[in-house]
């Protein structure tokens, strides 16, 4: 059996992951085994991106364009929470909507968001619609099938309980399941996060005048290597604080009801 | 007001004829505010005969009435005390009392007030904040309790309700109960396994059959309880020594065990 590690161990054992990292990946450029300008080095992407926080690249400086991209990113993040957390609990409650949805839904959910890129660029040109659409693409599907599943997993008895004290169906949805489900919820909320955060960036590349991916695609067109791994080491950032962010929500949610952690 | 009448009821789990018969022609009529106890063996289908009252399970042949009407679902006029307790971990002991009163647009002020006296019934008044993780497996059937009876159900339906409490514990909650039916007297159907528990508690007390379960015969305790004055009695121990009572509870296990038994063989 393996032991509880310790917060001080698992900050050390953190340390040595990321010191390896970055040790290969400093050794490899400034070795030469690969040339600097198709793998740059920790420094020069640091160097890069400090020259970047001031000065506009593509329009707008990496804070501005990251700006750009969390505020789409949170728009498509929010509809599809607000649109497919319903639906999920609706659909976990009432056998016939289950029936009648899940069809549709489990063949659509199988098309990777990136695929609805070319109807994105038709509908809203560059405009704000596209990315948000993508992004949509990708978040909706996990918020659907976690409330879904944390729907039909509610102890029956908590549901009995409900019943006899004459509770109607949308009070049952909004007070029983809803709460019920948030454990899974908040899971399906990670991975939407994670999901359309990358979705985000692809769908940036293509159909967007600004945001990270933008940037990162103006980059590629100038040969900019080291401004291309900016964006990607903000995109991972941006993620790990997105992601942490959730995480701590769950926690918190867990320890009011008291359940480990 | 409040009334239950089996009238030869039949619970088949399955198809008719080849599916799992559970209950086999129940009749038993509880009458407004009487306190019924069902006991029997284990698998005898004491429990299915109160779910299909409250409306959790339906009914395979005869019927089931409450107020002389066929129970069709679930209801606010007939509130469930679970073996489990089944409170809401989410909502403190507060809103899981008044869960039901907002189901049936009960006003704030009207809620708060009915709730402080309900918290107050069960000596719960400081815990009406706490969420039920907090509280000892008594307190949160204490809950339980006030939950359903806030309600003012016109029958209570008790499945197993003390079975998951420590013997210490469970002997507080039984003896809370007896204060509880003579301040505010109920329809009760409780369910229970323990035959001292019936006995101490029920005016009248039916036993069951083993699968597929029957009513065997019903033992009426009100007249001896009144005839020998148990109630005036404060502690449960100085009732269950009474050669009364001993009678009484001898007979029941004797005729469960008969039950026992034959199922065994």
């Amino acid at each position: 059996m393996q032991h509880k590690l310790s917060f001080m161990e698992t900050v050390v054992y953190g340390l040595i992951g990321l010191a390896v990292f970055l040790g290969i990946w400093y050794a490899l450029p400034a070795t030469g085994l690969v040339p600097q300008q198709f793998l740059p080095g920790p420094a020069t992407v640091v160097e890069r991106m400090t020259v970047l926080a001031t000065q506009p690249f593509a329009g707008a400086t990496l804070p501005a364009h990251i700006g750009y991209s969390f505020v789409r990113f949170m728009s498509g993040f929010l509809l599809a929470a607000l649109i497919g957390i319903p639906l999920g609990l609706i659909m976990g409650w009432f056998r016939i909507v289950d029936e009648i949805v899940a069809p549709i839904f489990d063949g659509l959910r199988f098309i990777a968001p990136i695929a609805w890129v070319p109807f994105a660029a038709l509908w809203f040109g560059t405009g704000v619609g596209g990315p948000i659409m993508i992004i949509f693409a990708g978040a909706f599907p996990p918020c659907v099938i976690n409330a879904y599943r944390g729907a039909k997993q509610v102890d029956p008895q908590l549901i009995e309980a409900a019943e006899m004290l004459g509770t109607g169906h949308l009070r049952m949805m909004k007070d029983i399941l809803l709460p019920a489900s948030v454990p899974s919820i908040v899971a399906g909320l990670r991975v939407a996060a994670g999901l359309g955060w990358q979705s985000l960036v692809g769908a940036e590349l293509i159909v967007a005048s600004t945001g990270v991916g933008f940037m990162m695609v103006q980059a590629q067109a100038n040969v900019a290597t080291s401004t291309v791994m900016s964006g990607m080491v903000a995109i991972g950032i941006v993620g790990l604080v997105i992601d942490m962010l959730l995480r701590r929500g769950e926690a918190a949610i867990r320890r009011r009801r008291g359940l480990a952690e | 007001m409040g009334s239950i009448r089996f009238e030869n009821t039949g619970k088949i789990y399955g198809d008719a004829k080849t599916g799992f018969k559970a209950l086999d022609g129940v009749s038993l009529e509880i009458s407004d505010k009487e306190f019924v106890a069902i006991v029997g063996p284990s698998g005898c289908g004491k429990t299915t005969c109160l779910r299909m009252v409250a409306g959790f399970e339906s009914v395979s042949s005869g019927k089931v009435l409450v107020n002389d009407k066929a129970v069709t679902a679930p209801g606010a006029d007939r509130a469930v005390v679970f073996q489990q307790f089944a409170l809401f971990p989410w909502k403190t002991v507060r809103q899981n009392i008044e869960f039901g009163l907002r189901n049936k647009g009960i006003a704030k002020a009207e809620r708060d007030h009915l709730v402080a006296n309900a918290l107050k019934l069960m000596t719960l008044e400081s815990h009406g904040d706490a969420y039920p993780h907090q509280l000892s497996g008594g307190m949160q059937q204490r809950v339980a309790i006030a939950r359903a009876y806030v309600l003012d159900p016109s029958v209570l339906l008790m499945d197993e309700p003390f079975g998951a409490l420590d013997a210490q514990t469970r002997v507080v909650m039984q003896e809370e109960l007896v204060r509880l039916a003579r301040v505010n007297p109920r329809t009760v159907l409780f369910i229970t396994h323990g035959v001292e528990e019936a006995v101490y508690l029920a005016d009248r007390v039916a036993i069951m059959t083993r699968r597929p379960g029957t009513i065997k015969e019903v033992i009426d305790v009100k007249s001896i309880r009144t005839q020998e004055n148990w109630d005036s009695y404060e502690k449960i121990e100085d009732v269950m020594d009474l050669e009364s009572f001993v009678h009484l509870r001898t007979r029941i296990w004797k005729s469960l065990r008969e039950e026992k038994i034959a199922a065994a063989t």
